[in-house]
């Protein structure tokens, strides 16, 4: 048998896909269904005089139309993770109603749903709804949020404050490490704020069967069962074994279907008052105005150096935005997510991070491809780039002195960091010094200067990051504020015939676990792929689970898989030694059978199944069946890092910028399927770039999203990428079973500051050393005739 | 997005359409490639109550040359355009902005007819065309016209066309053998627009220029043709001092557009920028 793990096999999900035969939840079509569609505020702040329905309800096809009144008794979707402020208060959590009763709190907030026999007829009836608003001033900015007199999104939240945060080492150590300093390098930056844009729009369809008083939603979500335990225990208050949750295929996630959106519970209550199933699916300009947005930090960071170029300290103070109400996870994301990650590769003996959360008129903001890990890697990776052209040293070598020395987890420790982590395994060196090797180092700063003697601008910008995946043990992030566990689940059915369908808890939304988790099985088993079905998102078949996001997947999901693979083997091999009149110990399992240590006599994988379900001539007192369950709990996350390097071109007449090269040298664990991988890491890399050059959500004064469309809102195409060059190193992660780590978010985390200091490195004879992302055409140019 | 209910009617000749855009008035949009209407339907920014569908009128469809000019029908896509043997011999620069059109499937479907009667002022073909010193052949339930290519834009998303007509051929002078062309343009990164697109057909004689035409499109409320840029080339050899001179003056008598992907300061630059290229483009083809 072929070794599967390893081996680059095609995406077994592709043939539905490409063949136009996935199942979304919009192609689900039930009998006696209805339509949503939503009222939503066109301003950012405004009081709701009065909401008046009723041509709305006259109109041809109406069946309800329901407001904010409708459902001021059912509460609010809550937040996932509490984050106090310093002075030990809960943080500020105020209702986020199903639909807003008297105030709109961002452009897009749902003021009242209609419900129409069509989808044509439910959009009409949205004009007919007559709303009185009275407009009022409007925060966008997560820092002017905070000053006093800015107008306040919520009454309870005094100058918009969430919460405010610290983490690291005592202040004063950390301001006395870079008052000592020999050189400090201050920037002040904004990561801006971004809208996913996942291909398939969110949709839901609520249903309830009243013969057997059962809700089903079916949901784009990235996490079924969260989604499940959210609505159930916290929104409506029905109990769960009367919920079906069903996500099955999702066009892409990005971190923002991890959440419980209003919108998944109003279709559900609905169709229990209506009697008749609701969906609803977002247009586009619902999923720019609402899909929970990424980023949006407002930052100062100064770093300390000593006359060599050793980092000294690093003092960080962030504004981050939550947005109009509290998204699931969005005070994890500053916090735990971003501020935890703030030692990087790096030996920095002193950190201090002060965050402030704040409200803001804006769409919720939360985890959105790497959630805080690339707010943190932007940071650290434009202060050395920044450190580096300040002091004359070279951005390489300064990230080589101030490197983590290699450790490997096992007979090593982990490297523990001055905020709250222990790395498992990290051998940095490699990845920076065959990085430098792919690109060519001392050539290109030849030929940078021969173009730049030429009038033609080149520039290379490094990253060098790490990333906390594997996300989570339950106990730790429970001790930090979350309010769910954070391990997997698996169940690995044998079925009579040797077919074996797996359960999992981790749901695919473009990650192809379907192939990735059936290689393992496949491996473990000693059977053919095709003899392996993953079966994901159908809160009936699979016991429990808490989801994909976070790079978690194979390092928890997987984890969880390999237990319930062990107890397979551990019992057929109870079953095989019976057979074989053998003892256990005389047995040995590969290739997918037993044999008898030194003999010909053996018993097949198959042969043992069948046994379990037919047991005949079968162990006493062993129970049939080949059926188990696994939950999975990590020790640790996971720490897979990497180092980028770009090469941009900058055009001088006009500013443009063009990228010319990109390499990516990950490190991601053990590796199951590299094609996924590097298509994990392309991806990524494209979203980062996005970042850099392209994307942003831009509120004006009034909160008005001003790119809410795709003729505003520039998104990385094809033509705007090179071929990204990869290569990896593999340092296995010491405490999962597959070594593995974790690979849907280190492109996005890398590749952002890499292109922006390669722009800065192609402007450095302007002296410019510090500019906004998006990286457009119009501020490089003002940059290098200013 | 779903748009108002609509009425559809298909038109079978041009005769139809017009008489069925008499009979609804103001009521009545023209459908031809739909990728400028439908998705203005789609967010509701235009509710016509009935799409007289041109796109199966066959007279409107195709390229010919006719003696000395060039003749293309309304619903001629951008894509067979760009691929038109007799487009790049009779006038190259329409090839040219054709393929720099939103991508394959728009161009593959979007018409040029539809494209100059939506007039969007950052469209591609109005440069081109005013360049070409090109005229459009409208029909209307009084007969036809023909209006000169640098008269039928006329603002943002307004046409010299009047109530009731229907684009039906856009006329092109073949460019002579001597002149050189070119089309060059900043794309807006999110719709592929233009945040500028020059256009340039200039008649030379060896390094002398007989005839310049210079227009601009994405800059203002609408295309134009630059007379100042076009006279500083005309009757001048083409040295380095000249086309840069020349380019210096660019869009100097027009409003100039701003918004959050170039601001007024910046388009005007960029349109020196582009003039220059799109003059040392044309030379070099010459």
């Amino acid at each position: 048998m072929t070794k599967m793990i390893g081996k680059s096999v095609k995406r077994v999900e592709d043939k539905r896909f490409i063949t136009g035969k996935g199942q979304y939840t919009d192609d689900i079509i039930l009998p006696n269904m209805v339509y949503a569609h939503f009222v939503r505020s066109p301003y950012a702040h405004a009081k709701i005089l009065s909401v008046d329905t009723a041509e709305a309800l006259a109109h041809p096809g109406v069946i309800a139309v329901y407001t904010g009144a409708d459902v001021a008794e059912v509460n609010g979707v809550p937040c996932g993770w509490q984050v106090n402020f310093k002075s030990g208060e809960t943080m500020k959590e105020p209702k986020h109603p199903l639909l807003v009763v008297n105030k709109a709190r961002h452009a897009g907030d749902a003021v009242a749903v209609v419900i129409a026999e069509s989808k044509e007829a439910a959009r009409d009836a949205v004009d007919l709804v007559e709303v009185d608003y009275e407009e009022l001033d409007a925060v966008v900015d997560p820092k002017k949020a905070a000053e006093d007199g800015a107008p306040l999104v919520h009454e309870d939240a005094p100058n918009n404050i969430c919460f405010d945060w610290e983490l690291g080492n005592p202040k004063e150590e950390v301001d006395a490490a870079i008052a000592g300093s020999a050189h400090v390098t201050t920037l002040e930056f904004a990561n801006q704020r971004v809208i996913p844009n996942a291909i398939e729009p969110r949709s839901y369809i609520g249903d309830y069967d009243v013969a057997h008083d059962k809700y089903t939603l079916y949901t784009s979500t990235q996490n079924p069962h969260l989604i499940r335990l959210l609505l159930c225990a916290f929104v409506l208050g029905i109990p769960e074994h009367k919920v079906r949750v069903v996500s099955k295929d999702v066009g892409g996630g990005f971190g923002s279907k991890i959440f419980h959106y209003a919108e998944e519970a109003l279709v559900t209550w609905i169709a229990k008052e209506l009697g008749r199933p609701v969906k609803w699916t977002a247009d586009r300009s619902e999923a720019f105005l609402t899909d929970a947005h990424g980023r949006d930090h407002v930052t100062k960071a100064e770093m300390g150096f000593d006359e060599e170029g050793n980092i000294t300290g690093l003092r960080i103070k962030t504004y981050a935005a939550m947005g109009g109400y509290l998204s699931t996870f969005a005070p994890a994301v500053p916090t735990y997510l971003h501020g935890t990650l703030l030692q990087g590769l790096y030996t920095t003996p002193k950190i201090h991070v002060d965050v402030v959360a704040t409200f803001t008129h804006t769409c919720a903001v939360d985890a959105y491809r790497g959630a805080g890990r690339p707010e943190a890697t932007y940071l650290l990776e434009r202060m050395l780039d920044t450190a580096a052209l300040e002091m004359g040293m070279d951005p390489a070598e300064l990230r080589f002195k101030n490197f983590i020395p290699a450790f490997n987890g096992v007979d090593e420790e982990g490297y523990v960091t001055n905020v709250a982590l222990q790395y498992d395994s990290g051998n940095y060196h490699p990845v920076l010094q065959r990085a430098l090797e792919m690109v060519g180092y001392e050539d290109f700063r030849k030929e940078q200067a021969a173009a730049r003697e030429n009038g033609k601008l080149l520039g290379i910008g490094f990253s060098t990051y790490i990333e906390a995946c594997g996300i989570a043990p339950s106990a730790v992030v429970g001790a930090l504020g979350a309010r769910a566990g954070l391990f997997e689940v698996s169940q690995v059915r044998v079925q009579p015939t040797g077919m074996v369908s797996v359960y999992t808890g981790a749901h695919s939304h473009g990650q192809g676990h379907e192939t990735t988790f059936a290689q393992v099985v496949a491996d473990k088993f000693g059977i053919p792929l095709e003899h392996v079905d993953i079966v994901h998102g159908d809160s009936d078949s699979v016991a429990f689970g808490m989801g994909t996001y976070g790079s978690r997947s194979l390092a928890v999901g997987g984890s969880a898989l390999v237990k319930s693979i062990e107890k397979v083997i551990e019992k057929g091999t109870k079953i095989a030694a019976h057979v074989l009149e053998a003892a256990e110990d005389d047995l040995e399992f590969a290739d997918g059978k037993w044999t008898v240590k030194g003999t010909d006599k053996s018993i097949g994988f198959g042969d043992v199944s069948l046994t379990a379900y037919v047991p005949h001539n079968y162990p006493a007192g062993l129970e049939p069946g080949l059926d188990f369950s696994s939950f999975y709990d990590p020790t640790n996350f996971t720490y897979p890092f990497g180092a980028h390097i770009a090469i941009v071109e900058v055009d001088k007449d006009t500013g443009k910028v063009s990228l010319k090269r990109f390499i990516a040298v990950d490190d991601v664990g053990n590796v199951i399927n590299p094609m996924i991988v590097d298509g994990q890491i392309h991806g990524g890399v494209v979203q980062g770039v996005g970042q850099a050059m392209f994307e942003q959500a831009h509120y004006d004064e009034d909160g008005q999203l001003i790119t809410g469309s795709y003729m505003d809102y520039a998104m990385p195409r094809a033509d705007d990428i090179p071929m990204i060059e990869t290569d990896r190193t593999t340092t296995p992660c010491p405490h999962n079973p597959l070594g593995v780590k974790g690979a849907g978010e280190a492109g996005a985390i890398g590749s952002t500051p890499a292109v922006v200091n390669a722009v800065m490195d192609a402007l450095s004879p302007f002296g410019v050393k510090n500019l906004s992302m998006p990286l457009t055409s119009e501020s490089v140019w003002r940059a290098m005739n200013s | 997005m779903i748009p108002a209910a609509f009425d559809y009617q298909k038109a079978s000749s041009v005769e139809e359409a017009v008489g069925l855009l008499k009979e609804h008035g103001m009521d009545a949009k023209i459908l031809a490639g739909g990728h400028s209407l439908i998705p203005a339907m789609k967010l509701r920014l235009n509710q016509p109550g009935i799409l007289i569908d041109i796109s199966g009128i066959s007279e409107l469809n195709g390229i010919k040359v006719d003696g000395n000019t060039l003749v293309i029908g309304a619903n001629t896509t951008h894509g067979a355009i760009a691929k038109s043997a007799e487009v790049a011999s009779s006038a190259p620069v329409l090839a040219a902005t054709a393929g720099v059109i939103g991508d394959v499937q728009i161009r593959n479907k979007g018409t040029i007819g539809g494209s100059i009667a939506h007039a969007d002022p950052a469209a591609d073909w109005p440069a081109a065309l005013i360049a070409c010193n090109s005229s459009i052949e409208v029909m209307g339930s009084g007969g036809s016209r023909t209006i000169a290519a640098a008269d039928f834009f006329v603002g943002i998303y307004e046409t010299a066309l009047e109530d009731g007509e229907v684009i039906v051929a856009i006329h092109v002078p073949k460019v002579p053998g001597t002149a050189g062309s070119a089309y060059e343009k900043f794309f807006q990164p999110a719709s592929r627009f233009a945040i500028v697109g020059c256009a340039a057909v200039l008649e030379m004689k060896d390094n002398f220029c007989t005839s310049a035409r210079v227009a601009f499109t994405g800059v203002a409320d609408t295309a134009f043709l630059d007379e100042k840029v076009s006279a500083a080339l005309e009757n001048q050899t083409l040295d380095d001092a000249t086309i840069k001179a020349a380019s210096e003056l660019a869009a100097s008598d027009a409003e100039i557009l701003g918004d959050h992907f170039a601001s007024e300061e910046y388009r005007q630059h960029l349109a020196k920028v582009f003039a220059e290229r799109a003059i040392r483009a044309a030379i070099a083809n010459a």
